[in-house]
């Protein structure tokens, strides 16, 4: 499988890519650990004439806490996430979304912001950084600002990131103390992608209710996204039984399922729904007090 | 220096791997010839086309193109690919499609480059027109009148008919009890080896030889077909295949590439590459399986099966590989499994469709037949309420009854079924394990235990019945060299590709000869080399090659004793060969070094009058049947009935493949084929949409499995020899694929059984599961 012809350009600092980018504009792609942009060259289904690479970039490869945030920068590999005390602890979902992304050898090179740009529907992190409420910090020629995981993800392959910009870091609040969050995920066989992947943050109140709940959706459709249909019908009950397989019942509501030879709409959807009342039960055992 | 052991029976490591894991091995794409130019394929985007045009003008005029050529060009050039197994209609099939394009990934058009780069931007630059036609994908719908046809001269989408009705098979089956009908599926696969093909050929001119490498199961055959179609003699074409990176079956063969590599080769009078794609080697390597067969059986209440009829649907694809039609032949004979089934009849259509051509994948029709007849002995169980293990009991051939003509015409070689199926019981807890199904029945869990009980025929001689016009038979050739330091060089013409015979082999000749393994060099795979032999498929090498090594092996030994009985002055058939000496067997410190025994044969210090100067032999063993090796596996899981998962909680194999000359290697092939065939049971399938569009045409979409999909297997062996080579070795390298998918298969349906689904075809994919409990639980309702 050969690639078109392109120009590679190596950057060394944000700055510098960020460089590279106002020169390049629409004919330049950023490459991170390149898990998903290069098999899409060498398939030419992507033909950019300029690769910028931000591999190298160390000031995107920390994990920090910042402010009382949970930081990862972008150029984070999936293996450092899911083997981080620090996200284990704080973020725990995000790990276990890590853990499960392809193999060995793509979660030593894939990278947080890499998979997050690329916004492919059935990518892991976006159901988990959609549950934590990840903030994604973007900086490109015209400054830096902030986007909100639930605002980030606009469509198929499609992101609230402007062509010009970088995807810097995601920040998260550590979640606290009462709150459980896991990721279950059903990987499709061939790509290990997921057909249907669940995050869920479940905060349990002083009197044994479902102060908070949040979760996130990937698989289904042509983005990831949260269901709020389930949040809300399960928001203020007791963790019972029968309330969350009746909140877990909307995880597709509202929701075009795709279909194809490893699932059909249906049984995706019914996927969500069983995955998603799996994911608050896991979520709900780790909200110890 | 310390004596030496027996080295044959010992689990020694495979000799080739350090070179393989450290990256060392030369495979085609390690190839590499001054002024080599690369070859680039246009393929066909549609599965059934009038190609209208073909403009390859841009693309001959793209800096760095030598040459561009469609399949008009080479009309007259080139003779069609060879199909050498018999069938009624075999198509012309030219290297690059003339006229008509008949699958996704037909060859269209060659375009040759200094670099692959700038071959593969070439192939966009070629301007084809094609007019689409109707595709017919299914089989059994290709058949039908007014189906649109695949090559029009035939008048029909048949390939060829096979029927077999015995006389008295009316009578067997009317002394049934019951009967069942039922359909099974047996979905096509792609063989998914992990270095696709690849081919370099380099024609000197000046010696006008043409030397070409290819990734192939079978150097010499593969030479035979293209001196026919390169118009060489084969003493001037040498093929050879280097490392080999899998091929289970798909590289049993010749394909375009191969001979148009060749033919430019010496066109050009440039050395070319060509390293398959892995999207290509999906769409245009030859596929396995593709059968669906309709299945009659007739029993007694006591499960005695009385007859067995099946008509079989078989998928060729649009063209006829080298032994595309013949494969299904290997499921009709293979039907009745380790049992005495009263009565078989048959009726086999082997049908064009517009996908790629079938042919032998990893057990090559005989995992088609294990999977019919495993279903349907369990299909009888679940008829009858029997244990599926008592009906097969009941149905065993026994053990003392072989040799044993089945059904089929087969005579079997050896066996003892009950000795494997019971060891395997006994190691997987059978009856413990039933009692915790029931328990877990009641507390709404799903486990399932699936037994299947194979038999698959190997070491496929006597040479009558291979295809006559495969040249070369069922035979297998050695050849060993004593060197005059004493080291050995032994020369196989089977052709190992992850099979272990550099190990193997070793350990034979160095039992034989009373030396170390570790100065034996096994060579193969290449025809300059290596004297003519049929390569490795069909489980062969060793019952086979095996075999012809001992041959050559005695030869050798016998001129050495003869030197030695000269030199000890005692009877040579006195002699043993022990630690690296020549012994008097009633007392081996009387004996005399091997070395000064080769020094004589090489004469340079006591030449021994009237004995020929040299130390090398070789053999040719031609078999008198055919070897069944057989075991039992049993399969233990769980299904999630909310998601359809399944779950493996054991799997024990159980296998007999006659005398083992290296466990190590035995357990090996038995795990790689379990997984294949685990692999047909719950994840593979090669998917055409119904325009005949490859939908799995990337390891994205097609789902082999993965070492975290595959179970710890719980191994165990019994050992029933085979009385046709001196090794009594029988084979065991698709064993494992062909136990594997019945066992799984019968596993989760019986997993399935409180939900009175009886069967599901293959793969058992989730959502067809759960789809199969929400229908059984809405008809219950209903």
């Amino acid at each position: 499988m050969f690639p078109a012809t392109f120009e590679y350009h190596r950057a060394h600092s944000v700055k510098d890519a960020l460089a590279l980018l106002k020169r390049f504009g629409q004919d330049a792609k950023l490459l991170s650990g390149g898990h998903s942009l290069l098999p899409m060259m060498k398939l030419r289904l992507a033909q950019p004439a300029h690769l910028i690479d931000i591999g190298a970039v160390g000031e995107l490869a920390q994990i920090a806490e910042e402010g009382g945030k949970v930081v990862i920068g972008a150029g984070v590999t999936h293996q450092q996430i899911a083997d981080s005390a620090l996200v284990r602890g704080k973020l725990q979902a995000l790990a276990e979304a890590a853990a499960q992304i392809g193999d060995v050898q793509v979660r030593n090179r894939g990278t947080l912001g890499g998979s997050l740009a690329h916004a492919d529907p059935a990518a892991d992190y976006p159901a988990a950084v959609l549950a934590l409420e990840g903030e994604v910090k973007l900086e490109g020629a015209q400054g830096t600002r902030t986007v909100k995981a639930q605002d980030f993800f606009v469509d198929l392959l499609t992101t609230a990131m402007n062509p010009d910009e970088i995807l810097r870091q995601v920040s998260f609040s550590p979640i606290a103390v009462g709150t459980g969050c896991a990721y279950l995920k059903r990987p499709q066989p061939a790509s290990g992608f997921a057909l249907v992947g669940v995050a869920a943050l479940v905060s349990l109140g002083r009197d044994g209710s479902c102060e908070k709940v949040r979760v996130g959706v990937t698989g289904l459709g042509s983005k990831a996204f949260r269901a709020a249909g389930v949040e809300s019908a399960l928001a203020g009950k007791k963790p019972e039984a029968n309330a969350i397989a009746a909140a877990a019942a909307h995880a597709a509501d509202g929701i075009d399922c795709l279909s194809d030879i490893h699932a059909s709409a249906d049984f995706r959807a019914e996927l969500a729904r069983v995955y998603t009342r799996r994911a608050i039960e896991k979520a709900l055992e780790r909200c110890a007090r | 220096m310390a004596a030496l052991p027996k080295f044959i029976g010992q689990p020694i490591r495979r000799r080739e791997d350090p070179r393989l894991i450290t990256g060392e091995g030369t495979y085609v794409d390690d190839v590499k010839l001054a002024g080599m130019l690369h070859a680039a394929l246009m393929r066909s985007p549609y599965a059934h086309a009038k190609i209208s045009s073909v403009d390859l003008s841009a693309a001959r005029k793209h800096p760095g193109v030598i040459c561009a050529l469609s399949g008009e060009d080479l009309a007259g050039r080139l003779p069609s690919l060879p199909c050498v197994a018999p069938a009624q209609n075999v198509p012309e099939h030219p290297a690059l499609a003339r006229g008509k394009v008949r699958y996704v990934g037909d060859a269209v058009a060659i375009v040759v480059a200094t670099d692959p780069y700038t071959a593969r931007d070439a192939i966009d630059l070629i301007t084809a027109d094609f007019d689409p036609l109707p595709a017919v994908v299914d089989a059994e719908k290709a058949l039908q009148p007014g189906a649109p046809l695949i090559h029009e001269n035939f008048g029909t989408n048949l390939a060829a008919k096979a029927e077999m009705t015995p006389p008295g098979f009316d009578k067997a089956m009317s002394e049934a009890d019951k009967t069942l009908k039922f359909r099974l599926v047996n979905q096509r696969l792609t063989p998914t080896m992990m270095e696709p093909r690849g081919v370099v050929a380099h024609w000197e001119h000046g010696y006008k030889q043409l030397t070409l490498w290819s990734s192939t199961q079978i150097p010499h055959l593969l030479r035979s077909q293209l001196a026919d179609m390169l118009k060489l003699g084969e003493n001037k074409i040498r093929v050879i295949a280097p490392e080999v990176g899998g091929g289970f079956g798909a590289k049993l063969n010749v394909y375009a590439e191969e001979a148009l590599l060749g033919y430019l080769a010496m066109e050009l009078d440039r050395p070319i590459k060509w390293i398959e794609t892995r999207r290509e080697n999906m769409a245009a390597t030859t596929h396995g399986r593709g059968h669906v067969t309709y299945v009659e059986v007739g029993f007694k209440n006591d499960g005695a099966i009385t007859a067995i009829k099946a008509k079989f649907f078989c998928d060729m694809g649009a063209y006829l590989q080298l032994l595309t039609p013949a494969i299904p032949s290997f499921t009709a004979l293979m039907v009745p499994g380790c049992y005495r089934v009263g009565a078989l009849a048959f009726e086999q259509n082997l049908i064009f469709t517009n996908k790629m051509a079938t042919d032998a994948y990893r057990g090559a029709g005989r995992p088609e037949a294990c999977y019919l007849i495993e279903r349907t002995m369990d299909m009888v169980a679940a008829e009858l309420g029997m244990d599926p293990v008592q009906v097969r009991r009941k149905n065993f051939i026994p053990k003392d009854a072989f040799p044993f003509t089945t059904a089929a015409g087969l005579q079997y070689d050896s066996g003892d079924y009950e000795g494997a199926l019971n060891k395997a019981l006994a190691m997987v807890g059978y009856d413990k394990l039933r009692t915790e199904q029931a328990a877990a029945r009641q507390q709404g869990r799903y486990l399932g235990i699936g037994v299947s009980t194979y038999v698959e025929i190997c070491g496929i001689g006597p040479s009558a019945l291979l295809p006559p016009k495969l040249k070369g038979g069922g035979w297998e050739s050695a050849t060993v060299r004593v060197e005059p330091d004493s080291k050995v060089t032994v020369l196989t013409g089977v052709s190992p590709h992850g099979q272990g015979q550099e190990t193997s082999f070793a350990q034979i000749a160095a039992d034989a000869l009373g030396i170390d393994i570790d100065d034996i060099n096994v060579l193969h795979g290449d025809t300059a080399i290596v004297q003519y032999g049929i390569g490795t498929f069909g489980s062969r090498a060793t019952a086979l090659g095996g075999t012809a090594l001992v041959m050559a092996l005695g030869k050798v030994q016998e001129k050495m004793k003869t030197i030695a009985s000269r030199l000890m002055e005692v009877p040579p058939q006195q002699l043993i060969f022990t630690n690296r000496t020549i012994a008097l067997a009633s007392d081996p410190s009387k004996s005399i070094p091997l070395q000064k025994v080769v020094e004589a044969a090489y004469g340079y210090k006591q030449p021994i009058p009237g004995v020929e100067p040299g130390l090398d032999a070789s053999a040719f063993f031609e078999p008198s049947g055919c070897t069944f090796p057989f075991g039992t596996h049993i399969a233990v899981v769980e299904v999630d009935p909310q998601t359809g998962a399944v779950k493996f909680l054991r799997y024990v194999a159980v296998d007999d493949c006659g005398k083992i000359i290296n466990p190590l290697l035995v357990d090996g092939q038995l795990q790689g084929g379990i997984a294949q065939g685990l692999g047909q049971a719950l994840y593979e399938e090669t998917v055409y949409d119904e325009n005949g569009q490859l939908v799995t045409a990337s390891l994205m979409d097609y789902a082999i499995p993965k070492a975290q999909m595959v179970p710890a297997i719980e191994m165990a062996n019994t050992v029933t020899p085979t009385n046709l080579n001196p090794l009594g070795v029988k084979g065991v390298g698709e064993a494992g694929t062909i136990g594997s998918t019945p066992c799984v298969a019968n596993a989760v349906m019986d997993a399935l059984k409180p939900f009175g689904i009886r069967h599901i075809d293959m793969p058992l994919k989730p959502e067809k599961i759960w789809r199969a409990i929400q229908e059984a639980k809405q008809a219950k309702k209903g």
